[in-house]
């Protein structure tokens, strides 16, 4: 085999490689073969990094020197300059790591000082493409211990000791769930993967099969011996091609080493795993409606209980459990459940995985010790909210979350301290907003989304959302009253009591919270017709100040000649012939035309 | 795998894959390869250190390379760090050089010191 002096890591998660990080590869097969540098160099695809912000992502080892935002002609440089004479090309380094003189290591920068890497450990170090780099990380140890040296009830012992809850969002303790399954009659079980991540704007279980697929096949055997399952299912969407295809790969890798096959390790243990592919709708990561669309049915959730642990696919008892939590369980076989529980708080042990997105510098997938405080996770790892515009708040849990205000920012992040707050942990997306940010609207936003995602079964989430979506876009667009606040927060009381499923019964948090913390703003669209971020398109008010010079730009390009004004003469606007398009704003050279 | 023994095989022989990216705290040899170091064959010198150590088994060590070091007309260079120990420079190095190199002062850790920079600069 080729000793290689230079390991050149490109990432290949979705992110980067919608940035063409993949042609970038050949690129750099190219470059390398051209300088004859192919047996010295070797190039590894591997998964997402994390600053997804800063990709496409380099990193060339053994200096480490992180590369961000290359392009396509810079190829050639790092081949020529760092790769073939050895000198680090400062100015295509991520922007933090060049200190004076010196270069810092990237674990220094502050997108990754606070970082714990657990669930994604692997993930960009490794190819997810060969099981052997997987091994070499000490992959599969977990499952020949569990296999040779314990038995089931003390792979649940552990797990229960560990602390884990559940990733995806209700943070049910992870050993009660497979205690359940493995004490539940049956003559055939099941284990599940929950792949549908489907939170806008959350990607870290995406990131995991993208990164690490081996993993997740390693601890659902493990939950196999477990809770007595000789098949399991990943159900993962259509969407995530490159996850898809991973998986693929790596499940056809572990059947080649028999890792996934009949007498693993020789212990009599038979383990099989199968991909689901599901066609994108939100309701299917709810566990019900997700077993359903396993079984061929319609993705339709049914009521509880009995839960899975007893009746699940083909009423068969079966085990559940979202793609982060099983990305834990290797780590805490190996390492013992006193370290797991030794990180985190009280009540929730080990890290979170969060996806920052929003109004934040740093955008991307975050690991960090559960108890982290939000204005670490902001303003530390985060980086701040950019054009250094006021922090408003944050949106954690996705469309069964809420928001979160700047008085509260202080709070360490763990699940019951988020349910305090009227927000959740979901499955981990936070998403930042300024004060350019409008409440009422992004309210609005979610409740667009869980309407357009209601799979109707139940008339409380399929008619009341909608109610409630009319009730948001007449606020928004100036025919609100105050009585539609009060009808707001009954509907959503009544919504939350009586819906079939979790996704009924989190619908109305984003109005909840931000009619709690920010009532105010409601109240200043209802009444005063106006939105205090100027957000709310239809409430805006465009008037020319007394910069204007006169120059008749704004009168050629609005389109509803809503603007009169001689040349050099300060110029007007007739508010009620404006359809508030903003064109003129933009035209204007002199910046005299404002929005209020 | 039927047995553990099979997995631990196949680890022990994956470990060269992704040993590059690892923490390490071993041994460091590194080879000057700017464009002076290029001109006066310090590449040949790279692949016989790495092919070396790989034939020889020697762990814990990472063999990589450097900008200019700063005396061109001693090139090529190579540096050894161990740890504990101070850097130990090696000039106008050759691939028999570099084996003998490997050979006493990295693996039986006596310094090569008719190679050294203070041989050449007397």
């Amino acid at each position: 085999m080729n000793v290689y002096r230079s390991h050149v890591l490109i990432c290949g998660g979705t992110g980067c490689a919608s940035a063409d990080s993949f042609k970038m590869m050949d690129k750099f097969h190219d470059e390398l073969k051209k300088h004859d540098l192919a047996e010295e160099v070797k190039l590894v695809k591997t998964g997402c990094f994390g600053l997804c912000e800063a990709g496409p992502i380099v990193i060339v080892y053994p200096e480490r020197s992180f590369y961000s935002q290359v392009k396509m002609e810079d190829v050639e440089r790092i081949t020529e300059e760092h790769l073939l004479k050895g000198r680090v090309i400062k100015d295509l380094l991520f922007k933090e790591t060049p200190d004076e003189d010196t270069i810092k290591a990237i674990e220094e920068v502050g997108f990754y000082k606070k970082q714990k890497r657990i669930a994604l450990q692997n993930c960009g170090v490794i190819n997810p493409e060969v099981i052997e780099e997987y091994i070499a990380v000490d992959g599969y140890q977990a499952l020949a211990k569990v296999l040779t040296e314990m038995q089931p009830e003390e792979v649940i012992d552990t797990l229960k000791q560990s602390g884990l809850r559940g990733r995806g969002g209700g943070g049910f303790p992870a050993g009660l769930k497979w205690e359940f399954t493995a004490k539940a009659e049956g003559d055939q079980k099941y284990v599940a993967c929950n792949a549908d991540e489907g939170d806008p704007g959350a990607f870290m279980d995406r990131s995991i099969l993208e990164g690490d697929p081996h993993v997740i096949i390693e601890a659902m055997a493990i939950a196999g011996y477990a809770v007595g399952a000789t098949k399991g299912y990943v159900y993962i969407r259509a969407e995530y091609p490159i996850a898809v295809d991973r998986l693929r790969i790596a499940i056809k890798q572990a059947k080649m080493h028999n890792l996934l096959g009949t007498d693993i390790f020789g212990s009599g243990f038979d383990f099989d795993l199968e991909i689901r592919l599901g066609a994108g709708a939100f309701v299917c990561g709810e566990e019900t409606a997700l077993i359903n669309s396993i079984e061929g049915k319609r993705g339709m959730p049914r009521p509880r209980p009995p839960f899975p642990a007893h009746k699940g696919i083909w009423n068969k008892p079966t085990l559940l459990n979202n793609v982060e939590s099983y990305a834990n369980v290797p780590q805490i076989i190996l390492n013992g459940p006193e370290w797991f529980a030794g990180i985190g708080t009280e009540k929730s042990k080990g890290t979170k995985v969060f996806a920052l997105g929003g109004k934040i510098n740093n955008t991307g997938l975050v690991e960090v010790p559960m108890g982290t405080s939000l204005r670490e996770v902001i303003y530390d790892v985060g980086g701040g909210i950019p054009k250094g515009k006021a922090f408003k708040a944050v949106q954690t849990g996705g469309p069964s979350g809420g928001c979160i205000p700047m008085e509260h920012i202080d709070t360490p992040i763990d699940y019951d301290n988020l349910i305090k707050l009227g927000s959740m942990m979901g499955s981990g997306g936070m998403i930042v907003m300024d004060e350019d940010n409008c409440m009422v609207d992004i309210a609005r936003f979610f409740l667009d989304f869980t309407v357009e995602e209601s799979c109707g079964k139940c008339p409380p989430c399929r008619i009341g959302t909608k109610r409630m979506l009319e009730i948001l876009n007449n606020i928004t667009e100036g025919r609100g009253t105050l009585e539609d606040l009060d009808r707001l927060e009954a509907l959503a009381g009544n919504i939350k009591e009586s819906s079939l499923c979790g996704l009924g019964q989190t619908a109305p948090n984003p109005v909840i919270s931000t009619l709690h913390y920010f009532r105010h703003e409601y109240e200043a669209h209802v009444t005063e017709k106006r939105c205090p971020a100027g957000a709310c398109q239809a409430l805006a008010n465009y008037s020319i100040t007394e910069a204007c010079k006169g120059c008749t730009l704004c009168v050629k390009v609005c389109p509803v000649d809503a603007i009169q004004g001689e040349r050099k003469a300060l110029h007007t606007i007739d508010t009620d012939a404006c359809i508030k398009c903003g064109a003129c704003v933009d035209k204007c050279p002199f910046k005299a035309i404002v929005k209020k | 795998m039927k047995t553990i023994a099979e997995l631990q095989k196949l680890r022990q022989d994956s470990l060269d894959q992704v040993h590059l990216r690892k923490e390490r705290s071993g041994i460091r040899v590194v080879v000057g390869m700017a464009t002076c170091g290029i001109a006066a064959g310090a590449r040949p010198v790279l692949m016989t250190l790495l092919k070396e150590s790989k034939r020889k088994n020697v762990e814990n060590i990472l063999v990589t390379q450097t900008g200019c070091l700063g005396s061109c007309e001693y090139e090529p260079i190579i540096e050894v760090f161990k740890p504990g120990e101070g850097k130990v420079t090696y000039v106008r190095a050759t691939p028999e050089k570099a084996v003998k190199i490997m050979e006493e002062h990295i693996i039986k850790g006596e310094v090569v010191t008719d190679y050294c920079i203070g041989a050449y600069t007397k």
